[in-house]
């Protein structure tokens, strides 16, 4: 093995690994997505937001627009405060937009949906969301359901 | 050049050297004679620095080596060639950049110098021609001539030699005799010879200390030593297999071991 | 009081051990500057350590990804939920396998041939040769190959969960038909660069520095014969083996506990 074809290898051994280094950037995460896309944020209220997590997605007729960017607790209301990181591309939502929370699949990850409203305003930096519903708790609809049955 | 005054070192309990004190004239080929484990390596060591002694000095060119910096170490080390028992040598490096190692680390000559100054080297030792020969294509006697350029690389003023015949055909065994005396000469170096090989070394060296249990059981000239009337420096001396050092590994009469069944 | 004695006599040479072994790691951290202004030495050995590792590393990540793509798609198809194939298959490599597994196996492959080289080096007088010639092999021999060894695992690591998540597309998505866009789309959304990714990397620097730091060290005290070096080699593996699975679970609950 001579001194050129050691040193070729090695740098082609260097490379391929930082190529694998951007593959999981760009392919494997989240990276982009946390990359400073020009976003604006909003927030709104809730009375329970159980599970919802920090970088949760907020989704709009399932397509995700934007991103949780901070979750805080508002001891005035005893309300949660959620801010949400919306993509600058979607700067068209109505203000009486409304948020609820939702989860993926039985048991999977919590995530807010928003829906649209009807109104010509627009939804800006710092904007709140008015209309919210918070998120359904598995027990108490089970209690509710069974209550409900029973009563029949 | 060299001395040594009251040298003790021990390893764990065992006593390696018990207060000895001897001296390495300059320009001369001193042996320092024993049998294997007498602890002839570590004395080499010793006077390079790798070891330090419990007590006693050893002083190299006027400096007591124990007490210099590494800096300082370094820099006499330079002065000092070795050659190990087993060569040593680097094995991913040809015998040319074997050669040329120490000098491409101590110094900033141009390659091309470097290149001439391996080639003498190697043209002392005579091989001149094994230059892209890799340590391992080396038979034992070449290996040790690679190692000697090598030792000779820096223009030192002390060489060690540590068992340089062991193990040699008797070829090769006269060309290192030859080699170790002309080198001596030409280069005014201070020499030391370790070795149990009394033949070879009696033919070269101007003077010969013999070790024995951490003591210097005789020393003088070879042909002093060869009248010593110490019975061990006898025994030694002419490769008796009875003596003061018995043939038997120390043990109950033989007819006490046999009635004890 | 005989079994006394020996438990205290081993856990003084314990100790002993480890304090040769953080001065030795500390003479290393001394001469790392000396190795950054000898680049041909670095590369030498990136050759040795990381390239020669190279087609191991990437053949158990295509293999153990493959694994994880069947297993996965059996185990989640049972709930409905074959779409999340890719999360399970990235979140288990970058954020556990890749990093052990790659670790295990560089202590293998790389690990035991720095032992075996090193106390062959010191066997042969190689070591004390190059101290004779003023040459501090610390600087020449040792630090070249840790700091080979520091920079090749985490590269090899990301290689091996990158094949993995290519082998966990090649049996999930072409073999079983999981479909294609939510394999790489949850995958996407679920796994964080920061928490996953660069905490997996983190731990892959852990385990390099750990291995490299063993294997040089048991090389350089080792016993200077071939039974010496022998064993010097299976402590390398064996002790590389437990401290990765060690510092694993220790990062682990670290750095993903609180999540
Ligand atoms: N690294 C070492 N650790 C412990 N004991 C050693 C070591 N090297 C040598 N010895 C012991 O020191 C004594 C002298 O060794 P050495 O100097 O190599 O002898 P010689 O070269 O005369 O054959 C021997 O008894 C040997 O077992
Ligand atoms: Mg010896």
């Amino acid at each position: 093995m001579n001194k050129k074809s050691t040193e070729i290898l090695v740098g082609l051994f260097v490379c391929i690994g930082i190529a694998a280094l951007f593959f999981m950037a760009l392919q494997v995460s989240n990276f982009q997505a946390l990359q400073n896309k020009a976003s604006y944020t909003i927030t709104a209220n809730f009375e329970n937001i159980s599970g919802l997590k920090d970088e949760a997605l907020v989704s709009m007729a399932g397509v995700p627009i934007g991103r949780v960017s901070n979750i805080q607790f508002n001891a005035d209301d005893y309300n949660a405060i959620v801010s949400m990181r919306i993509d600058q591309q979607y700067a068209n939502l109505p203000t009486d937009t409304s948020a609820s929370i939702y989860t993926a699949g039985l048991l999977g990850e919590k995530y807010i949906g928003l829906t649209a409203g009807g109104m010509d305003e627009f939804l800006t930096e710092g904007s709140i969301i008015e209309l919210t519903q918070s998120s359904l708790i598995l027990e108490e609809l089970i209690s509710q359901f069974l209550f409900s049955s029973s009563d029949k | 050049m060299i001395s040594i005054r009251n040298l003790t070192f021990s390893r764990g309990e065992q006593k390696i050297f018990d207060n000895i004190s001897l001296d390495i004239m300059p320009h001369k080929i001193t042996a320092i004679m024993g049998p294997s484990g007498a602890g002839k390596t570590t004395l080499l060591k010793l006077i390079g620095g790798q070891l330090i002694p419990d007590t006693g000095s050893i002083t190299v060119d006027g400096k007591n080596i124990h007490q210099l910096s590494r800096a300082q170490l370094y820099t006499l080390r330079k002065k000092m060639g070795m050659l190990f028992q087993s060569g040593a040598l680097l094995s991913d490096m040809s015998v040319f950049d074997n050669i040329a190692f120490p000098i491409r680390e101590h110094t900033q000559l141009p390659e091309n110098i470097i290149h001439t100054l391996v080639l003498l080297k190697l043209n002392a030792v005579g091989l001149r021609g094994a230059r892209h020969l890799m340590p391992s294509e080396l038979s034992g006697g070449m290996a040790r001539r690679v190692a000697m350029a090598r030792a000779i690389a820096l223009d030192p003023e002390v060489i060690m030699y540590d068992e340089p015949f062991t193990g040699q055909d008797p070829i090769s065994l006269g060309v290192l005799v030859r080699l170790i005396q002309t080198l001596n000469k030409t280069l005014q170096l201070t020499s030391i010879i370790v070795s149990h090989d009394v033949e070879e070394t009696t033919s070269i060296a101007d003077y010969i200390y013999v070790l024995s249990q951490g003591q210097i059981a005789g020393q003088g000239t070879p042909k002093e030593l060869a009248e010593s009337d110490s019975e061990w420096v006898q025994q030694f001396m002419h490769g008796k297999a009875d003596g003061p050092v018995p043939f038997h590994y120390p043990c109950d009469s033989f007819t006490a071991d046999l009635l004890a069944h | 009081m005989n079994y006394l004695q020996h438990l205290g006599h081993s856990t003084l040479k314990s100790l002993a051990k480890l304090g040769r072994a953080s001065l030795f790691f500390y003479t290393i951290i001394t001469a790392l500057p000396y190795v950054l202004m000898r680049p041909k030495l670095l590369i030498k050995q990136m050759f040795s350590v990381g390239v020669l590792s190279f087609w191991l590393i990437i053949i158990s990540g295509l293999f153990v990804g493959m694994v994880i793509g069947l297993q996965g798609v059996y185990t989640l198809s049972t709930y409905g939920a074959e779409g999340s194939l890719g999360i399970m298959v990235a979140a288990s490599l970058v954020r556990e396998l890749g990093p052990v597994i790659s670790a295990l196996l560089f202590a293998g492959r790389a690990g035991s041939a720095l032992t075996a080289e090193i106390g062959l080096m010191k066997t042969t007088e190689q070591l004390s040769g190059m101290e004779m010639m003023a040459i501090d092999p610390i600087k020449y021999i040792i630090a070249p190959r840790f700091l080979a060894g520091f920079l090749s695992l985490p590269l090899l690591a990301l290689l091996f969960s990158s094949l993995g998540i290519l082998g966990g597309h090649l049996t999930g998505v072409e073999l079983l038909h999981v479909d294609v866009g939510s394999y790489w789309v949850q995958m996407q959304s679920a796994i964080d660069f920061y928490d996953d990714i660069v905490n997996g990397i983190i731990k892959s620097v852990i385990f390099a520095w750990i291995i490299s730091w063993i294997a040089l060290f048991e090389g350089y005290d080792a016993l200077p014969t071939s039974a010496g070096i022998s064993s010097a080699t299976t402590r390398t593996v064996v002790n590389s083996a437990f401290a990765i699975l060690f510092f694993d679970l220790l990062l682990t609950a670290i750095m993903f506990g609180s999540a």
